[in-house]
C-alpha cells in the first residue's frame, strides 16, 4: 500500500500540536502556512493558559470546576462533552509543555507560578512572563523543526491554502487534499492528503482593526465554508475590554494585567482634567469593583467590555471625555511588574510613549477573538448522567465526575472535531466547539493544544482505520485534482485580468472595500447590536459584494503578488462578514458576547441553540442559517450575573461628587 | 504630556528601495503621504498600497513587505529604516518624521536574498537553528508528568534567551555574516549570534543538555562560534535585548572545554 499522508493547514499552536501528534503516530505530515510557523499569530498571546493544578485543588478547585466556569463563561452555548474533556485534559498539557522547556514563571521553591484570570476565583493560569503564546509557540515550533529534520514533517511555508479538494457528493463527499499556492512564485498546485486539518486561526480582520495579526482574515475558514463546510455561531465575536487603539491595529493589554492586580477606573467627576496620579483615591470610580464585588476587574470579557462601553458611551464618563478608561498598575512594585508583565508594559511604552509603571494606561475595547468557527462534531464520552445538575457546584464539593480520559468525548473517535465534510477537521480558533458565547481568558491556548493533541489522535485513527484505509487519497483519480486546480487558476486569472498598475478608484479598490467592511462590521456587529444596525450592515455587505465583483487590483504581476492574496481574502471576508451579521440578526436574544439592545435577555427556550451558517450562493443573500440543539447533559444553565450589585448606590455617590464639584 | 505633539496633517516622504524579484535590478521610488494619527511604517505602507502613485505622478504597483503581529513579537517586519535595521511595526512616524517634509528611507535587509521589494527570504536563519539542534529532545508527547523544577533566577535567564523572535537584526548588523544564496554553503558559513544564543539556552536546560556535545561540535566547526570577530554589533541592535555577547562568550568557553575533552577522550 502506498504511503498515507496528512495535511495540516496552519502552524499556530493548534496546527503545530496536531502535526507533532500525528507525525508521532508514524504518519507523515505536510504542514502549510502563509508565514514561517514561528511567526504565526499565536505568538501574540500574552496572559497564559488555564489548567487545574495541585495548589488550586487543595483550595477546593477541580477540573470539574474549570469545566463549569468555562460553560457559564460561554453562557451555555457550547456542547458540554468536549468542554469537560478539555478541562480534564488540561493539566497534562501543562506538564508536556513544561517538559518541552517552556520557561514558565516559577515560585521561589521552583514550582510553576500561577495567576488569576477572568471568570475564576482560583489561580489556575500558568504563564511565561506576558508572552506566554510566544513561549508555547516556540516550544512546539522547536519540536516540529526536530521532526522536519528527521524527515517526518515536510514544511510548506509561504504557501497559501486556496481550497479543499473533495470527491463524491452528499454522504460520500470526503476531503482528499487541498489546493495551495506558493506565495513567491504564484504556482498553484494540488496536494493529496488522507485527512486535512484546518488550523488557520481567527478572523479579526473582518472588523478592520482588531488585536489580531495581519493574516487573520478568516480567509481559509471562509473558503471551506464556501466549499460546503458549515460555520457555527458566527455571531459570537469577542471584544476584549483592554486594548490601545492604533492606526494599523489595536494592541492588546492582556487580562493578566488585571489578574496581577491592575484596576480599571475613571474619575468620578465628569470632565476632570487632572493628571490621573493627582486624583485622590476617593475621587476615582472603580466601576467594575463596585458593580461586581466578587469578581471585580476579572469579570468575563463581554461583561467588562459592556461596562466600559456603558461608562464611556452612555454616561460620557470616559477619561478626557474620550472613549477611554484607565487601567492602573502604578500601585504595584516595579520588579514584580517586570517579571510578570514586562512584555506588555514594553508594548505600551513603545507605542504610547508612556511608562505604565508610572502612569495609568488609557485603554478601550477592541475586537479580539472569534468563538464562532467551522462547525465540528464529536463522539460523546462515557459519562451519561441521568439529567443535568441543577445545583450550583461549589468550591470544595467533590467533583461529580472524575478527570479520567474519555468522560466528555471519546478518545480516538475518528469524528472528533471533524467538520460536516468527511476527512476535513477544524482545530484551534477556527473550530467553534469550546467557548460558546464568550471565551474565558487563557482558555484559547488550551483549546488549541487540546485539539492538536487529543483530536490529533482522532485524525490518525481516521486515516489508519477509516475510509482512507481502503481508499487512500493516493488512489484518487488525478482528474479530481486537476479540476480544482483549474478552478483556482480561473479565479486568479479573473482577478488579474481586471488589474491595472496603480489602480486606486475607491469604488473598486480592494483596500478601500476592506476598510469599509471593517467599519460597518465594527459599528453594527460588536459590543451592542440592534436589528436596524444589522439590517444596515447586511445591506452594506450586499453593496460591497457587488463592488468586489468588479474589483481592480493595482498589481497584475506573476511574482510575489501580495495584492492578489489580499484581494482574494477580501472576497472571503465579505462572505464571513455576512454570516456574522446574519447570525446576529436572527439571534433575537442576548447571550454572552452577543448583546442585542432590542432583546436584552437570554432566551433559553428559543435560542439555547447553535447557529449554523451554510453557504448558499445565487440569491441576494448568500448565507442560510439554521439551528441545532446544544448538548446540556451535565449542567443545567443558570443565570449569568457574576454577582452584579444594584449600583444605584454608586450612581448616587457619583452624583454627589458631581454636585460638590 | 510634556512632549511637543507633532503636527497633524503634515506631509512626509518615503524613499523606498524596490526590486521586482530575484536577479532583477533594484530601483528607488518616492511617495508622499499624509500619515494617519498614531501612524507607523506599516500603516503608511498600507496607505501607499491604496494609492500607489509616486512623487513624479507615476502609477506603480503596491510595495511588497512582510509583517505579522504588528507589536514587535513575531519578527516578520524587519527592514532597514534610515540606514539602521529594526522592526517597522514599532517605527512610529511621530518619532521618525515629526516635521512636515521629513523623509523616511526603507530598504530590505541586505544579508538575505530579496524576494520582492522589502520582503526577504530568511530561511537560512531558521536552518541555522536546526544546525544547533535548538530543541529539547523529549521522549514523546504522552503524559509522563511535569518537567524539571527550576529556580526563578534560572527561569529569568532562560526566558530572556527564549524571547529571540528570529528577526535577523543581529545578522544584518554582523560583519561576519554575509549573504549566501547557495544553500549548499550554509552549513559552512557563519551561523550567527541568534543560533549561538539558542545553543546556550538548550545546553542549560536539564533535558536539552543531552544534545550538548552535538551542539558544541557544530559550534566548533566551520562557521561556528570561532568565526565571530567580537564586533558586538549584534547585541546593540537586538530589539529583545538578548545578551548575545554573553552567550557568545559562554559558548566560546564551552567549545574550548569541549575540544579539550574530546582530545583526551580520543574522540578527535
Ligand atoms: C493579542 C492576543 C493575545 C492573546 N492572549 C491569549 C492568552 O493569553 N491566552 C489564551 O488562551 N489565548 C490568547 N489569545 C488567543 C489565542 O492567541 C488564539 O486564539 C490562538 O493563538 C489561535 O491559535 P491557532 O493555532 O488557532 O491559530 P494561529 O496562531 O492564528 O495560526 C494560524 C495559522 O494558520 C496559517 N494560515 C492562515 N490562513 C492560511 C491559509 N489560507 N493558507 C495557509 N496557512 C494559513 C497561518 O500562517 C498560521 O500559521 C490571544 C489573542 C491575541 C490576539
Ligand atoms: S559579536 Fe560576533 S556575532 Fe556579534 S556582530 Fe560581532 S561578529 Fe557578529
Ligand atoms: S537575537 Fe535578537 S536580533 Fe537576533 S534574531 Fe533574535 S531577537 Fe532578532
Ligand atoms: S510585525 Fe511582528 S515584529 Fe513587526
Amino acid at each position: 500500500m502506498s504511503e498515507q499522508r496528512v495535511i495540516v493547514v496552519g502552524g499556530g499552536l493548534a496546527g503545530l500540536a496536531a502535526t507533532i501528534r500525528i507525525a508521532e503516530q508514524g504518519i507523515p505530515v505536510d504542514l502549510f502556512s502563509m508565514v514561517p510557523v514561528k511567526r504565526s499569530h499565536s505568538v501574540c498571546a500574552q496572559g497564559g493558559i488555564n489548567a487545574a493544578n495541585d495548589v488550586a485543588r487543595q483550595q477546593g478547585y477541580s477540573e470539574y470546576q474549570h469545566f463549569d466556569e468555562t460553560l457559564i463563561g460561554g453562557d451555555y452555548l457550547a456542547d458540554q462533552g468536549p468542554v469537560l474533556e478539555m478541562a480534564n485534559f488540561a493539566p497534562k498539557i501543562i506538564d508536556l509543555l513544561d517538559r518541552m522547556g517552556v520557561p514558565f514563571n516559577r515560585t521561589s521553591e521552583g514550582y510553576r507560578a500561577l495567576r488569576l484570570f477572568g471568570g475564576s476565583l482560583f489561580k489556575r493560569t500558568h504563564f511565561s512572563g506576558a508572552s506566554t503564546g510566544q513561549q508555547l509557540l516556540y516550544a512546539l515550533d522547536e519540536q516540529v523543526r526536530r521532526f522536519a529534520a528527521e524527515g517526518k514533517v515536510k514544511m510548506y511555508e509561504f504557501w497559501e491554502f486556496l481550497w479543499p479538494v473533495t470527491e463524491g457528493e452528499g454522504e460520500d463527499k470526503r476531503c482528499v487534499g487541498i489546493i495551495g499556492q506558493d506565495m513567491r512564485t504564484m504556482q498553484i498546485r494540488a496536494f493529496r492528503g488522507d485527512a486535512v486539518v484546518m488550523a488557520t486561526g481567527g478572523c479579526g480582520l473582518v472588523f478592520g482593526k482588531s488585536t489580531n495579526s495581519v493574516i487573520c482574515t478568516g480567509g481559509a475558514a471562509s473558503r471551506c465554508y464556501q466549499a460546503g463546510a458549515w460555520y457555527g455561531n458566527p455571531e459570537m465575536i469577542q471584544v476584549h475590554p483592554t486594548a490601545i487603539p492604533g492606526a494599523d491595529k489595536c494592541r492588546l493589554m492582556s487580562e493578566s494585567a488585571r489578574g496581577e492586580g491592575g484596576r480599571v477606573w475613571v474619575p468620578r467627576q465628569k470632565g476632570d482634567t487632572r493628571k490621573p496620579t493627582d486624583i485622590p483615591e476617593n475621587e476615582r470610580w472603580y466601576f467594575l469593583e463596585e458593580r461586581y464585588p466578587d469578581y471585580g476587574n476579572l469579570v468575563p470579557r463581554d461583561i467588562a467590555t459592556r461596562e466600559i462601553f456603558d461608562v464611556c458611551v452612555n454616561d460620557g464618563m470616559g477619561v478626557d471625555g474620550e472613549n477611554q478608561v484607565y487601567l492602573d498598575l502604578t500601585h504595584m512594585e516595579r520588579d514584580y511588574l517586570n517579571s510578570r508583565l514586562g512584555a506588555i508594559l514594553d508594548i505600551y511604552d513603545k507605542f504610547v510613549g508612556e511608562d505604565p509603571r508610572e502612569t495609568p494606561m488609557r485603554i478601550f475595547p477592541a475586537v479580539h477573538y472569534s468563538m464562532g468557527g467551522l462547525w465540528t462534531k464529536h463522539t460523546p464520552g462515557d459519562a451519561v448522567p441521568g439529567e443535568p445538575r441543577a445545583v450550583v457546584h461549589k468550591p470544595g464539593d467533590s467533583a461529580p465526575i472524575d478527570a479520567d480520559l474519555g468522560h466528555g468525548m471519546k478518545f480516538c473517535a475518528p469524528d472528533n472535531m471533524m467538520t460536516n465534510i468527511e476527512g476535513l477537521y477544524a482545530f484551534g480558533e477556527v473550530n467553534f466547539a469550546y467557548h460558546g458565547a464568550t471565551r474565558l481568558g487563557a482558555n484559547a491556548l488550551l483549546s488549541c493544544i487540546f485539539d492538536g493533541l487529543f483530536c490529533g489522535m482522532s485524525v490518525s485513527k481516521y486515516v489508519t482505520e477509516g475510509k482512507p484505509k481502503q481508499h487512500p487519497a493516493s488512489g484518487v483519480d488525478q482528474s479530481v485534482f486537476d479540476k480544482f486546480v483549474a478552478a483556482e487558476q480561473g479565479k486568479m486569472d479573473t482577478l488579474l485580468s481586471g488589474s491595472e498598475t496603480g489602480a486606486s478608484d475607491p469604488d473598486t479598490n480592494p483596500y478601500t472595500i476592506a476598510n469599509e467592511l471593517g467599519v460597518i462590521m465594527t459599528e453594527a456587529s460588536t459590543v451592542v447590536k440592534t436589528e436596524e444596525g444589522l439590517e444596515k450592515c447586511l445591506a452594506k455587505i450586499r453593496e460591497l459584494r457587488e463592488r468586489f465583483s468588479r474589483v481592480r487590483l493595482g498589481d497584475g504581476g506573476a511574482w510575489t503578488n501580495q495584492s492578489l492574496s489580499f484581494t482574494r481574502a477580501v472576497g472571503d471576508m465579505i462572505a464571513i462578514g455576512e454570516a456574522i451579521a446574519k447570525g446576529g440578526l436572527l439571534r433575537k436574544e442576548s447571550r454572552g458576547s452577543h448583546y442585542r439592545t432590542d432583546y436584552p435577555d437570554r432566551d433559553d427556550v428559543n435560542f439555547l441553540k447553535t447557529t449554523v451558517a451554510e453557504y448558499a450562493p445565487g440569491g441576494d443573500d448568500e448565507c442560510n442559517i439554521f439551528y441545532r440543539e446544544v448538548d446540556t447533559r451535565f449542567i443545567k444553565p443558570r443565570p449569568r450575573t457574576y454577582g452584579k450589585t444594584d449600583d444605584s448606590q454608586s450612581k448616587k455617590t457619583q452624583e454627589k461628587a458631581e454636585a460638590q464639584a | 504630556m510634556s512632549k511637543q505633539a507633532p503636527q497633524q496633517g503634515r506631509t512626509i516622504r518615503f524613499r523606498i528601495k524596490r526590486c521586482d524579484g530575484p536577479g532583477k535590478p533594484s530601483y528607488w521610488q518616492e511617495f508622499d503621504i499624509v500619515p494617519e494619527k498614531n501612524a507607523n511604517i506599516i500603516s503608511c505602507l498600507k496607505q501607499i498600497a491604496e494609492t500607489p502613485v509616486t512623487v513624479q505622478g507615476e502609477k506603480t504597483t503596491p510595495v511588497v513587505w512582510d509583517s505579522g503581529c504588528l507589536e514587535e513579537v513575531c519578527g516578520a517586519c524587519t527592514m532597514v529604516i534610515n540606514g539602521g535595521v529594526r522592526q517597522s511595526c514599532t517605527g512610529l512616524i511621530d518619532v521618525l518624521a515629526p516635521n512636515n517634509g521629513d523623509t523616511i528611507t526603507l530598504e530590505p535587509m541586505s544579508k538575505f536574498p530579496v524576494v520582492r521589494d522589502l520582503w526577504v527570504d530568511r530561511q537560512r536563519l531558521f536552518h541555522n537553528l536546526e544546525r544547533v539542534k535548538a530543541w529539547v529532545p523529549i521522549d514523546n508527547t504522552y503524559s509522563l508528568g511535569a518537567g524539571p523544577k527550576e529556580s526563578p533566577d534560572s527561569q529569568a535567564t532562560h526566558y530572556k534567551l527564549s524571547e529571540c523572535m528570529s528577526c535577523g537584526c543581529c545578522l544584518e548588523a554582523c560583519p561576519q555574516f554575509n549573504i549566501e544564496e547557495d544553500e549548499s554553503k550554509w552549513d559552512e558559513s557563519f551561523i550567527g549570534a541568534h543560533a549561538i544564543s539558542q545553543a546556550r539556552l538548550f545546553n542549560n536546560h536539564e533535558t536539552g543538555k543531552q544534545l550538548k556535545d552535538e551542539r558544541l561540535e557544530e559550534l566548533s566547526g566551520k562557521g561556528g562560534v570561532g568565526d565571530c570577530g567580537n564586533a558586538q554589533n549584534c547585541v546593540k541592535v537586538c530589539p529583545k535585548e538578548i545578551p548575545l555577547t554573553e552567550s557568545i562568550a559562554a559558548m566560546g568557553r564551552a567549545t574550548t572545554i569541549h575540544a579539550v575533552k574530546s582530545f583526551f577522550s580520543g574522540k578527535k
